[in-house]
């Protein structure tokens, strides 16, 4: 679905990211760790496509080189983004911008109302959204535009215990994967699975409603760490970014790249 | 000129005959510009009509019971008492396009909403500049008596042979106890046309005042500062103005209101957009008695770096416990807003016509479809002048 070679990423003369290699396969939900500032949301907001970001290497989507595509043929193409931070927008209404974005047949409402936004929908976007409707209304922009690829940068920041079951549903439902239960947690059950994702946690948080196949740490702007997200998440809970690193400068530059 | 004018009664039941053309004064082009300022050639859903071309009025006339429509001249025929209306929310020495029109004012609109009357459709009134290098100056008056409804839309314009002119219009309206008056203006001139309306309102107790304002088309210089004075318990006044730029244009417009009884209300909304030309956006609202509320917003957006917006907001309390605000803000289109929007699939064309129609995006009955094309043209000629 996905494929990186060679990733280079430069924002205002400064090198944010170098040499990513990544490749993410139809029905892979893909998690990206690493601390504030070390490039997670400069990765995302490349693969979308934004100007500020000058990229070198290649992009590959469905097959298609996307390096030099301008944003909205990305989105056309089928990547969609849950913005970290989204701007408001004043004289546009949630159901306006839905209308925009969403693919034929899409029942608007009823996805409005599984998401508790439904009234929102005459509301400015964005405007005088709490931290946890930001990310309801995100998700609900996604869910309407049916991307073949999610980005999702930060779903759990800011959202409460009662709302991030909901958050977790939602991007199983737009990842076409259901909730992992207890009991088959850890089993791993592959499902007919179409989409796929690409989620930035910082927390892990969202693992636990959210089932992942890959976990990747990103830190000083290179991929590394590529492995099973819940054992790189534990590494991280018990030993801190820090050790990831020199894990990392023990294994030779060309580990860094996957091929799963 | 008199034999020309189709005065009509409301006897003659809810519907006009449409505006005819009539060579050599009025063709096809000129129904177009009339119909682009929200005038319905076909005079259909109008409560009444008053048409004036240069200095001939073509239609003045009521389909609604409680309903008069006519020139200004001739009414002052008809009533003694409306000199006392005259030169009274405008003052004639006010400056020296009033004086102008004191002495060379040639018709205009007389319209009166009987007590009680509750007008079901629109009014629509046309000030029509048709001959290239006229003058056209009329003086109108509108009376909405205690607790009688109006919605009027003027659409303004001047004709496709017009370049250059001049067009100064007095206005004086009086809102009477309890009354309301919808009043929603529509400008379109041509390059080098003056424009200078000068516009007073008296506001009675309990009456209310909604001013809508539109000027999206070239203009040589417009300049008006419209007033209202509210001098009655419980009166409100609304301005809201859209004003779009092109190059060359200069538009210095604003609005005042003067609060002078208690418990009185306003607000004053503009969004202004440059394409190139210069805005000077005014609002000035003056608190006089304790307790009243006001709220003045100015928006303007920069699409072109050649344009200039100078809002000028102004607040003055000259009592105790006035409640006055204001917020200004004016720039270019935040880049994250294309770019949020281009993220979901909209291309950049698209996302700038929508952050504008949004940005533009205040209540106003009556606007003619084809305006909101006008706007979106006008942004996508600045956009392309821009590349």
């Amino acid at each position: 679905m996905l494929t990186l070679e060679a990733f280079d990423v430069v924002v205002e003369d400064r090198q944010i990211l170098r040499n990513i290699h990544l490749s993410i396969k139809p029905g892979e939900t893909h998690v990206l760790f690493g601390p504030n500032g070390h490039g997670k949301s400069t990765l995302l907001n490349a693969l979308m496509g934004f100007p500020r970001y000058q990229v070198a290497g290649h992009c590959w989507f469905k097959g298609l080189d996307i390096t030099s595509l301008p944003v909205h043929e990305r989105a056309r193409a089928g990547i969609g983004l849950m913005f970290q931070r989204p701007p408001t927008i004043r004289g546009l209404t949630m159901r306006e911008i839905l209308k925009l974005c969403a693919a034929d047949g899409v029942p608007v409402e009823d996805l409005a109302a599984e998401l508790r936004l439904e009234t929102f929908l005459d509301r400015d976007v964005n405007d005088g959204f709490s931290g946890g409707e930001l990310k309801r209304a995100e998700l609900l922009q996604l869910l309407v535009q049916r991307p073949n690829l999610a980005l999702i940068d930060e779903p759990e920041s800011g959202v409460d215990l009662e709302n991030i079951g909901l958050i977790g549903r939602a991007i199983n439902e737009l990842l076409g994967r259901r909730e992992p239960r207890p009991a088959d947690a850890e089993c791993r059950l592959k499902q007919a699975q179409r989409n796929a994702g690409l989620i930035i946690t910082h927390t892990g948080h969202i693992l636990n409603y959210v089932e992942a196949d890959v976990g990747h740490v990103l830190y000083e702007g290179r991929l590394a760490c590529t492995g099973n997200p819940r054992e790189i998440l534990s590494f991280i809970q018990k030993n801190g970014y820090g050790e990831c690193v020199r894990c990392l400068n023990h294994q030779p530059e060309e580990r860094s790249r996957v091929d799963a | 000129m008199r034999e020309n004018v189709q005065i009509l009664r409301r006897d003659q039941g809810v519907s006009f005959p449409a505006l005819l053309l009539d060579p050599p004064l009025m063709d096809a082009g000129d129904l177009d510009r009339m119909s682009s300022v929200g005038v319905d050639v076909q005079c259909r859903g109008r409560s009444g009509n008053f048409v004036q071309v240069d200095h001939r009025v073509l239609q003045a006339g009521a389909a609604e019971p409680g309903l008069e429509v006519m020139s200004t001249s001739e009414a002052l025929q008809a009533y003694d008492w409306l000199t006392e209306y005259r030169w009274r929310a405008v003052s004639a020495d006010k400056d020296e396009f009033t004086r102008y029109a004191r002495e060379h004012a040639r018709h205009g609109y007389f319209i009166r909403v009987l007590p009680g009357a509750r007008i079901n459709h629109p009014l629509q009134a046309c000030l029509y500049l048709g001959e290239d290098g006229l003058t056209q100056c009329v003086h109108n008056i509108v009376i909405v008596e205690e607790g009688a409804e109006l919605n009027i839309i003027t659409g303004c314009a001047s004709g496709p042979r017009v370049g250059s002119g001049a067009h100064i219009g007095v206005s004086e309206f009086y809102v009477r106890k309890g009354a309301k008056l919808n009043f929603t203006m529509i400008h379109s001139w041509a390059e080098d046309v003056e424009v200078r309306p000068r516009t007073g309102t008296f506001v009675d107790a309990g009456g209310t005042f909604i001013s809508n304002y539109v000027c999206t088309r070239p203009v040589r210089h417009l300049q008006m500062y419209p007033v209202s004075h509210l001098r009655g318990e419980g009166a409100v006044a609304r301005y809201q103005s859209i004003l779009v730029a092109p190059p060359g244009s200069r538009m210095d417009v604003g609005s005042r209101v003067v609060l002078e009884a208690p418990a009185t209300k306003s607000e004053i909304i503009a969004r202004t957009i440059t394409t190139g030309g210069e805005i000077i956006s005014r609002g000035h609202l003056v608190g006089r008695v304790p307790g009243v509320k006001a709220h003045l917003e100015c928006r303007g957006l920069l699409l072109a770096p050649e344009g200039l917006i100078h809002a000028v907001p102004e607040l003055e309390a000259q009592a105790e416990g006035v409640e006055m605000s204001h917020e200004a803000a004016v720039g270019k289109i935040a880049p994250e807003e294309i770019e949020y929007l281009m993220a979901r699939g909209l291309s950049a064309e698209a996302a700038v016509s929508t952050i504008v129609r949004g940005f533009l995006n205040v209540d106003i009955p009556g606007l003619p479809p084809a305006l909101r094309d006008e706007i979106d043209r006008a942004v996508a000629l600045s956009r392309e002048q821009g590349a």
